[in-house]
Protein backbone atom coordinates (compact mmCIF):
# COMPACT_ATOMS: atom_id res chain seq x y z
CA UNK A 1 0.00 0.00 0.00
CA UNK A 2 3.08 2.41 1.06
CA UNK A 3 4.22 1.51 -2.18
CA UNK A 4 1.50 2.55 -4.19
CA UNK A 5 0.97 5.59 -2.66
CA UNK A 6 4.72 6.32 -3.17
CA UNK A 7 4.58 5.53 -6.88
CA UNK A 8 1.37 7.52 -7.37
CA UNK A 9 3.46 10.06 -5.73
CA UNK A 10 5.59 10.10 -8.00
CA UNK A 11 4.10 10.25 -10.98
CA UNK A 12 2.61 12.93 -9.76
CA UNK A 13 5.37 14.75 -9.44
CA UNK A 14 6.96 13.86 -12.74
CA UNK A 15 3.44 14.96 -14.34
CA UNK A 16 3.26 18.07 -12.55
CA UNK A 17 6.95 19.35 -12.44
CA UNK A 18 10.21 18.34 -14.02
CA UNK A 19 11.67 16.64 -11.91
CA UNK A 20 14.99 15.30 -12.83
CA UNK A 21 14.56 12.01 -14.76
CA UNK A 22 17.58 10.05 -13.12
CA UNK A 23 15.11 10.14 -9.93
CA UNK A 24 12.44 8.49 -11.41
CA UNK A 25 11.53 4.62 -10.74
CA UNK A 26 11.77 2.43 -14.08
CA UNK A 27 8.10 1.62 -13.64
CA UNK A 28 6.70 4.77 -12.51
CA UNK A 29 8.35 6.27 -15.88
CA UNK A 30 7.00 3.41 -18.56
CA UNK A 31 3.57 4.48 -16.99
CA UNK A 32 3.45 7.69 -17.25
CA UNK A 33 5.03 7.52 -20.52
CA UNK A 34 2.44 5.28 -21.72
CA UNK A 35 -0.59 6.86 -20.62
CA UNK A 36 0.18 10.12 -21.44
CA UNK A 37 1.23 9.11 -25.01
CA UNK A 38 -2.01 7.17 -25.75
CA UNK A 39 -3.69 9.88 -24.08
CA UNK A 40 -2.03 12.32 -26.45
CA UNK A 41 -3.32 9.81 -29.38
CA UNK A 42 -6.93 9.74 -28.05
CA UNK A 43 -7.08 13.64 -28.39
CA UNK A 44 -5.22 13.83 -31.42
CA UNK A 45 -7.84 14.82 -34.37
CA UNK A 46 -4.56 14.13 -37.26
CA UNK A 47 -3.66 11.33 -35.57
CA UNK A 48 -7.02 10.00 -35.43
CA UNK A 49 -7.39 10.80 -39.12
CA UNK A 50 -4.55 8.67 -39.76
CA UNK A 51 -1.75 11.07 -39.62
CA UNK A 52 1.48 8.56 -39.80
CA UNK A 53 3.83 11.98 -39.27
CA UNK A 54 1.93 13.13 -36.48
CA UNK A 55 1.90 9.81 -35.12
CA UNK A 56 6.01 9.85 -35.38
CA UNK A 57 6.35 13.45 -34.11
CA UNK A 58 4.58 12.64 -30.89
CA UNK A 59 6.84 9.71 -30.34
CA UNK A 60 9.72 11.38 -31.24
CA UNK A 61 8.90 14.39 -28.40
CA UNK A 62 7.65 11.77 -25.53
CA UNK A 63 9.06 7.95 -26.07
CA UNK A 64 12.44 8.63 -27.70
CA UNK A 65 14.06 10.21 -24.73
CA UNK A 66 13.38 7.04 -23.02
CA UNK A 67 15.51 5.09 -25.45
CA UNK A 68 18.74 4.16 -25.54
CA UNK A 69 19.26 3.31 -29.15
CA UNK A 70 22.91 2.57 -29.32
CA UNK A 71 22.73 0.04 -26.53
CA UNK A 72 20.01 -1.36 -29.08
CA UNK A 73 21.87 -0.98 -32.26
CA UNK A 74 25.10 -2.67 -30.19
CA UNK A 75 22.84 -5.69 -28.97
CA UNK A 76 20.85 -6.29 -32.18
CA UNK A 77 24.13 -6.13 -34.34
CA UNK A 78 26.17 -8.83 -31.60
CA UNK A 79 29.54 -9.82 -32.77
CA UNK A 80 29.70 -7.49 -35.67
CA UNK A 81 29.42 -4.29 -33.70
CA UNK A 82 32.83 -4.49 -32.43
CA UNK A 83 34.10 -4.63 -36.43
CA UNK A 84 32.60 -1.65 -37.42
CA UNK A 85 33.91 1.82 -37.79
CA UNK A 86 32.35 4.46 -35.42
CA UNK A 87 31.27 6.00 -38.81
CA UNK A 88 29.24 2.84 -39.54
CA UNK A 89 28.80 2.51 -36.08
CA UNK A 90 26.70 6.43 -35.96
CA UNK A 91 24.80 5.88 -39.31
CA UNK A 92 23.57 2.05 -38.41
CA UNK A 93 22.18 3.89 -35.24
CA UNK A 94 20.73 6.26 -36.94
CA UNK A 95 18.79 4.11 -39.65
CA UNK A 96 17.64 1.61 -37.11
CA UNK A 97 16.03 4.29 -34.83
CA UNK A 98 14.27 5.51 -37.89
CA UNK A 99 12.56 1.94 -38.41
CA UNK A 100 11.88 1.20 -35.07
CA UNK A 101 10.00 4.67 -34.56
CA UNK A 102 8.08 4.11 -37.84
CA UNK A 103 7.60 0.40 -36.64
CA UNK A 104 6.35 1.70 -33.16
CA UNK A 105 3.91 4.04 -34.97
CA UNK A 106 2.47 1.59 -37.18
CA UNK A 107 1.86 -0.35 -33.46
CA UNK A 108 0.18 2.59 -31.90
CA UNK A 109 -1.90 3.45 -34.85
CA UNK A 110 -3.19 -0.41 -34.45
CA UNK A 111 -4.21 1.05 -30.38
CA UNK A 112 -7.94 1.10 -29.50
CA UNK A 113 -8.74 1.87 -25.89
CA UNK A 114 -7.34 -1.23 -24.75
CA UNK A 115 -6.52 -1.16 -21.33
CA UNK A 116 -3.25 -1.28 -19.51
CA UNK A 117 -2.29 -3.42 -16.17
CA UNK A 118 1.25 -1.88 -14.85
CA UNK A 119 2.88 -4.81 -13.16
CA UNK A 120 4.76 -3.56 -10.23
CA UNK A 121 8.48 -3.90 -10.36
CA UNK A 122 10.27 -7.06 -8.98
CA UNK A 123 13.85 -5.54 -8.32
CA UNK A 124 15.96 -4.39 -5.78
CA UNK A 125 16.44 -0.65 -5.03
CA UNK A 126 20.76 -1.01 -5.94
CA UNK A 127 19.14 -2.82 -9.10
CA UNK A 128 20.91 -1.20 -12.43
CA UNK A 129 19.62 -3.72 -15.03
CA UNK A 130 15.17 -4.25 -14.65
CA UNK A 131 12.41 -5.55 -16.17
CA UNK A 132 9.54 -3.20 -16.10
CA UNK A 133 6.20 -5.76 -17.19
CA UNK A 134 2.96 -4.21 -18.75
CA UNK A 135 0.45 -6.33 -19.69
CA UNK A 136 -2.22 -5.41 -22.18
CA UNK A 137 -6.10 -6.07 -21.63
CA UNK A 138 -7.98 -6.86 -24.57
CA UNK A 139 -11.64 -9.40 -24.21
CA UNK A 140 -11.72 -12.94 -25.32
CA UNK A 141 -8.00 -13.15 -25.97
CA UNK A 142 -4.98 -13.57 -23.27
CA UNK A 143 -3.59 -10.57 -22.28
CA UNK A 144 -0.61 -9.43 -24.52
CA UNK A 145 2.94 -8.77 -22.62
CA UNK A 146 5.30 -5.68 -23.19
CA UNK A 147 8.33 -5.98 -21.18
CA UNK A 148 10.59 -3.19 -21.48
CA UNK A 149 14.21 -4.00 -20.48
CA UNK A 150 15.62 -1.15 -19.15
CA UNK A 151 19.27 0.12 -17.57
CA UNK A 152 20.17 2.91 -15.16
CA UNK A 153 22.58 5.55 -16.93
CA UNK A 154 23.61 9.07 -15.95
CA UNK A 155 20.91 10.32 -17.42
CA UNK A 156 17.97 8.07 -16.25
CA UNK A 157 16.44 4.97 -17.10
CA UNK A 158 16.86 3.45 -20.53
CA UNK A 159 14.97 1.01 -22.60
CA UNK A 160 17.44 -1.02 -24.32
CA UNK A 161 14.92 -3.89 -25.45
CA UNK A 162 11.29 -4.31 -25.72
CA UNK A 163 9.43 -7.82 -25.46
CA UNK A 164 6.10 -8.11 -27.44
CA UNK A 165 4.50 -11.64 -26.45
CA UNK A 166 8.01 -12.59 -25.30
CA UNK A 167 9.16 -11.69 -28.75
CA UNK A 168 12.54 -9.60 -28.27
CA UNK A 169 13.00 -6.91 -30.58
CA UNK A 170 16.38 -6.90 -30.42
CA UNK A 171 16.83 -10.31 -30.83
CA UNK A 172 14.67 -10.56 -34.07
CA UNK A 173 16.31 -8.06 -35.74
CA UNK A 174 20.30 -10.06 -34.73
CA UNK A 175 19.15 -12.79 -37.39
CA UNK A 176 18.50 -10.47 -39.97
CA UNK A 177 21.09 -8.11 -39.31
CA UNK A 178 23.96 -11.18 -38.97
CA UNK A 179 22.66 -12.41 -42.69
CA UNK A 180 22.78 -9.23 -44.26
CA UNK A 181 26.23 -8.79 -42.71
CA UNK A 182 27.35 -12.00 -44.07
CA UNK A 183 26.38 -11.39 -46.99
CA UNK A 184 27.24 -8.01 -47.99
CA UNK A 185 28.86 -6.65 -44.81
CA UNK A 186 28.17 -3.64 -42.29
CA UNK A 187 27.82 -1.51 -45.38
CA UNK A 188 25.70 -3.36 -47.19
CA UNK A 189 23.10 -3.53 -44.12
CA UNK A 190 23.54 0.02 -43.61
CA UNK A 191 22.33 0.42 -47.26
CA UNK A 192 19.50 -1.95 -47.10
CA UNK A 193 18.61 -0.65 -44.00
CA UNK A 194 18.31 3.11 -45.72
CA UNK A 195 16.32 1.42 -48.39
CA UNK A 196 14.09 0.06 -45.67
CA UNK A 197 13.44 3.44 -44.37
CA UNK A 198 13.21 5.60 -48.12
CA UNK A 199 10.18 3.04 -49.03
CA UNK A 200 7.95 3.52 -45.75
CA UNK A 201 8.47 7.22 -46.28
CA UNK A 202 7.36 7.40 -49.50
CA UNK A 203 4.25 4.70 -48.62
CA UNK A 204 2.80 6.45 -45.78
CA UNK B 1 -10.80 -30.60 -42.30
CA UNK B 2 -9.97 -34.45 -41.06
CA UNK B 3 -8.30 -34.89 -44.83
CA UNK B 4 -6.32 -31.68 -44.67
CA UNK B 5 -5.18 -32.94 -41.15
CA UNK B 6 -4.15 -36.12 -42.18
CA UNK B 7 -2.31 -34.53 -45.55
CA UNK B 8 -0.82 -31.84 -42.80
CA UNK B 9 0.45 -34.93 -40.47
CA UNK B 10 2.24 -36.80 -42.93
CA UNK B 11 3.40 -33.47 -44.87
CA UNK B 12 5.36 -32.87 -41.95
CA UNK B 13 6.78 -36.15 -41.47
CA UNK B 14 7.79 -36.15 -45.21
CA UNK B 15 9.67 -32.88 -44.80
CA UNK B 16 10.84 -33.80 -41.50
CA UNK B 17 13.05 -36.75 -43.11
CA UNK B 18 13.69 -34.91 -46.47
CA UNK B 19 17.15 -33.14 -46.19
CA UNK B 20 16.71 -29.94 -48.55
CA UNK B 21 19.56 -27.20 -48.51
CA UNK B 22 20.64 -25.64 -45.60
CA UNK B 23 21.33 -22.06 -45.51
CA UNK B 24 23.12 -22.09 -42.94
CA UNK B 25 20.72 -21.86 -39.97
CA UNK B 26 20.35 -25.04 -37.77
CA UNK B 27 17.16 -24.36 -36.31
CA UNK B 28 16.05 -24.17 -40.26
CA UNK B 29 17.60 -26.86 -41.80
CA UNK B 30 14.61 -26.66 -45.05
CA UNK B 31 14.92 -23.45 -45.03
CA UNK B 32 15.06 -23.80 -49.20
CA UNK B 33 12.09 -25.78 -49.50
CA UNK B 34 10.05 -23.80 -45.72
CA UNK B 35 11.02 -20.29 -48.65
CA UNK B 36 9.01 -21.76 -51.65
CA UNK B 37 6.21 -22.93 -49.73
CA UNK B 38 6.30 -19.23 -48.14
CA UNK B 39 5.97 -17.47 -51.82
CA UNK B 40 2.90 -20.23 -52.42
CA UNK B 41 1.24 -18.95 -48.91
CA UNK B 42 2.39 -15.38 -49.55
CA UNK B 43 0.35 -15.49 -53.44
CA UNK B 44 -2.29 -17.11 -52.04
CA UNK B 45 -2.79 -14.67 -49.30
CA UNK B 46 -2.12 -11.40 -51.30
CA UNK B 47 -4.87 -12.82 -54.27
CA UNK B 48 -7.52 -14.75 -51.68
CA UNK B 49 -7.14 -14.49 -47.93
CA UNK B 50 -6.24 -10.75 -47.99
CA UNK B 51 -9.07 -9.17 -50.09
CA UNK B 52 -11.58 -11.61 -48.27
CA UNK B 53 -10.30 -10.99 -44.23
CA UNK B 54 -10.55 -7.14 -46.01
CA UNK B 55 -13.88 -7.06 -46.90
CA UNK B 56 -15.15 -9.15 -44.21
CA UNK B 57 -13.46 -6.15 -41.81
CA UNK B 58 -15.47 -3.58 -43.56
CA UNK B 59 -18.81 -5.17 -43.78
CA UNK B 60 -19.14 -6.36 -40.16
CA UNK B 61 -18.34 -3.62 -37.28
CA UNK B 62 -15.54 -4.66 -35.03
CA UNK B 63 -18.15 -5.35 -32.10
CA UNK B 64 -19.62 -8.11 -34.59
CA UNK B 65 -16.46 -9.34 -35.15
CA UNK B 66 -15.35 -9.50 -31.58
CA UNK B 67 -18.57 -11.67 -31.38
CA UNK B 68 -16.94 -14.03 -33.67
CA UNK B 69 -13.66 -14.35 -32.05
CA UNK B 70 -15.12 -14.92 -28.79
CA UNK B 71 -17.22 -17.22 -29.96
CA UNK B 72 -14.39 -19.71 -31.63
CA UNK B 73 -12.20 -18.65 -28.49
CA UNK B 74 -14.78 -20.20 -26.36
CA UNK B 75 -14.81 -23.72 -27.84
CA UNK B 76 -10.99 -23.71 -27.48
CA UNK B 77 -10.89 -23.67 -23.95
CA UNK B 78 -12.71 -26.84 -24.00
CA UNK B 79 -8.92 -28.37 -25.01
CA UNK B 80 -6.78 -25.54 -23.76
CA UNK B 81 -8.26 -26.92 -20.18
CA UNK B 82 -7.07 -30.32 -21.37
CA UNK B 83 -3.73 -29.61 -22.75
CA UNK B 84 -3.28 -27.42 -18.66
CA UNK B 85 -4.54 -30.48 -17.25
CA UNK B 86 -1.76 -32.86 -19.38
CA UNK B 87 0.95 -30.05 -18.16
CA UNK B 88 -0.11 -30.60 -14.70
CA UNK B 89 -1.42 -27.02 -14.83
CA UNK B 90 -4.59 -28.63 -12.66
CA UNK B 91 -5.83 -24.96 -11.62
CA UNK B 92 -5.03 -23.22 -14.99
CA UNK B 93 -7.28 -26.38 -16.02
CA UNK B 94 -10.13 -26.08 -13.92
CA UNK B 95 -9.87 -22.22 -14.60
CA UNK B 96 -10.37 -22.44 -18.57
CA UNK B 97 -13.43 -25.39 -18.25
CA UNK B 98 -15.21 -22.68 -15.33
CA UNK B 99 -14.44 -20.30 -18.53
CA UNK B 100 -16.21 -22.76 -21.11
CA UNK B 101 -19.68 -23.34 -18.28
CA UNK B 102 -19.68 -19.65 -17.78
CA UNK B 103 -19.39 -18.34 -21.28
CA UNK B 104 -21.28 -20.92 -23.22
CA UNK B 105 -24.11 -20.18 -20.26
CA UNK B 106 -24.24 -16.45 -19.31
CA UNK B 107 -22.47 -15.35 -22.19
CA UNK B 108 -24.65 -16.68 -24.41
CA UNK B 109 -22.99 -20.07 -26.79
CA UNK B 110 -19.37 -18.29 -26.18
CA UNK B 111 -20.69 -14.82 -27.72
CA UNK B 112 -19.67 -12.58 -24.75
CA UNK B 113 -16.62 -13.25 -22.44
CA UNK B 114 -18.15 -12.95 -19.01
CA UNK B 115 -15.70 -15.11 -17.15
CA UNK B 116 -12.58 -12.46 -18.01
CA UNK B 117 -14.87 -9.45 -16.43
CA UNK B 118 -15.07 -12.10 -13.71
CA UNK B 119 -11.77 -12.86 -13.05
CA UNK B 120 -11.09 -15.94 -14.60
CA UNK B 121 -8.15 -15.21 -17.41
CA UNK B 122 -8.05 -16.69 -20.75
CA UNK B 123 -5.03 -18.75 -21.04
CA UNK B 124 -3.31 -19.94 -24.24
CA UNK B 125 -2.76 -23.56 -24.78
CA UNK B 126 -1.99 -26.02 -27.60
CA UNK B 127 -1.10 -29.78 -27.83
CA UNK B 128 2.57 -28.28 -29.59
CA UNK B 129 3.11 -26.23 -26.23
CA UNK B 130 1.88 -29.53 -24.08
CA UNK B 131 4.59 -31.34 -25.99
CA UNK B 132 7.31 -28.84 -25.50
CA UNK B 133 5.92 -28.93 -21.83
CA UNK B 134 7.06 -32.90 -21.72
CA UNK B 135 10.50 -32.21 -22.89
CA UNK B 136 9.86 -32.46 -26.86
CA UNK B 137 12.21 -29.75 -28.45
CA UNK B 138 10.80 -27.89 -31.67
CA UNK B 139 12.42 -30.10 -34.65
CA UNK B 140 13.28 -28.27 -37.56
CA UNK B 141 11.20 -25.25 -38.87
CA UNK B 142 8.45 -25.27 -41.15
CA UNK B 143 6.36 -23.45 -43.55
CA UNK B 144 2.47 -24.89 -43.96
CA UNK B 145 0.99 -24.69 -46.60
CA UNK B 146 -1.95 -22.05 -46.11
CA UNK B 147 -1.14 -22.21 -42.37
CA UNK B 148 2.03 -20.65 -42.33
CA UNK B 149 5.19 -20.69 -39.53
CA UNK B 150 5.11 -24.06 -37.11
CA UNK B 151 7.74 -26.50 -36.16
CA UNK B 152 7.69 -30.38 -36.37
CA UNK B 153 6.82 -30.28 -32.72
CA UNK B 154 4.08 -27.89 -33.38
CA UNK B 155 3.33 -28.99 -37.00
CA UNK B 156 2.16 -32.26 -35.00
CA UNK B 157 0.50 -30.38 -32.25
CA UNK B 158 -1.50 -28.81 -34.97
CA UNK B 159 -2.65 -32.19 -36.48
CA UNK B 160 -3.56 -33.53 -33.03
CA UNK B 161 -5.72 -29.82 -32.10
CA UNK B 162 -7.62 -30.21 -35.26
CA UNK B 163 -8.46 -34.06 -34.96
CA UNK B 164 -9.62 -33.71 -31.99
CA UNK B 165 -11.84 -30.20 -31.73
CA UNK B 166 -15.06 -30.58 -31.93
CA UNK B 167 -16.42 -28.31 -34.96
CA UNK B 168 -15.43 -31.07 -37.05
CA UNK B 169 -18.37 -32.80 -35.63
CA UNK B 170 -21.04 -30.56 -36.54
CA UNK B 171 -23.47 -31.54 -39.05
CA UNK B 172 -25.26 -31.16 -41.94
CA UNK B 173 -21.60 -30.70 -43.30
CA UNK B 174 -22.59 -27.58 -45.48
CA UNK B 175 -23.27 -25.66 -41.44
CA UNK B 176 -19.49 -26.93 -40.29
CA UNK B 177 -17.89 -25.84 -43.43
CA UNK B 178 -18.99 -22.28 -43.20
CA UNK B 179 -18.28 -22.57 -39.32
CA UNK B 180 -14.45 -23.44 -40.91
CA UNK B 181 -14.69 -20.18 -43.14
CA UNK B 182 -15.69 -17.90 -41.14
CA UNK B 183 -12.98 -18.76 -38.55
CA UNK B 184 -10.51 -18.68 -41.03
CA UNK B 185 -11.51 -15.28 -42.92
CA UNK B 186 -12.35 -13.77 -38.80
CA UNK B 187 -8.50 -15.18 -37.80
CA UNK B 188 -7.08 -13.66 -40.83
CA UNK B 189 -8.96 -10.37 -40.27
CA UNK B 190 -7.72 -10.01 -36.64
CA UNK B 191 -4.31 -10.65 -38.24
CA UNK B 192 -4.17 -8.00 -40.83
CA UNK B 193 -2.69 -5.10 -38.61
CA UNK B 194 -0.18 -7.65 -37.54
CA UNK B 195 1.03 -8.58 -41.25
CA UNK B 196 1.00 -4.88 -41.85
CA UNK B 197 3.48 -3.95 -39.26
CA UNK B 198 5.39 -7.23 -39.98
CA UNK B 199 5.37 -5.99 -43.34
CA UNK B 200 6.97 -2.46 -42.28
CA UNK B 201 9.25 -4.05 -39.84
CA UNK B 202 10.96 -6.37 -41.60
CA UNK B 203 13.97 -6.46 -43.61
CA UNK B 204 13.41 -9.92 -45.03
CA UNK B 205 10.38 -11.10 -43.83
CA UNK B 206 10.68 -14.63 -43.63
CA UNK B 207 13.65 -14.57 -41.27
CA UNK B 208 11.98 -11.85 -39.49
CA UNK B 209 8.49 -13.80 -38.95
CA UNK B 210 10.46 -17.18 -38.38
CA UNK B 211 12.89 -15.61 -35.48
CA UNK B 212 9.11 -13.89 -33.84
CA UNK B 213 7.51 -17.25 -34.43
CA UNK B 214 10.38 -19.24 -32.60
CA UNK B 215 10.72 -16.81 -29.95
CA UNK B 216 6.94 -16.35 -29.23
CA UNK B 217 6.18 -20.64 -28.99
CA UNK B 218 8.94 -20.66 -26.49
CA UNK B 219 7.78 -17.96 -24.55
CA UNK B 220 4.42 -19.42 -24.56
CA UNK B 221 5.67 -22.94 -23.61
CA UNK B 222 6.78 -21.34 -20.56
CA UNK B 223 4.01 -19.54 -19.95
CA UNK B 224 5.45 -16.04 -20.76
CA UNK B 225 8.13 -16.98 -18.33
CA UNK B 226 11.01 -18.40 -19.73
CA UNK B 227 14.80 -18.69 -18.42
CA UNK B 228 16.40 -15.32 -18.87
CA UNK B 229 18.82 -15.53 -22.29
CA UNK B 230 20.90 -12.30 -21.49
CA UNK B 231 22.11 -11.12 -25.14
CA UNK B 232 25.56 -10.30 -25.18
Amino acid sequence: MKRTARLALMSFLFLATPVAAQDVAPDALVKTVTLEVVELIAKDKEIKAGSRAKLVEVIEAKVLPHFNFGAMTALAMGQHWGKSSPEQKKRLTEEFKTLLVRTYASALAAYSEQKFDFRPLRAKPADTDVTVYVRVLQPGAQPVTIDYSMEKTAAGWKVYDVMVGGVSLVANYRTEFSNTVRASGVDGLIRELQKKNRSLQEKK
Amino acid sequence: MSGYVRVLAGLVLVLASACATTNGDERDPLEGLNRGIYRFNETFDEYLATPVATVYRKALHAEIRGRVSNFFANIQDIFIGVNNLLQGKFEDGVNDWVRFAFNSTFGLFGLHDVASEWGYEKHNEDFGQTFGRWGAGPGPYLILPFLGSSTLRDGLGTAVDWTVQPVGEVRPIAARNTLYGLYFVNRRAELLEASRILEEAALDKYTFQREAYLQLRRNLIYDGRPPREKLE
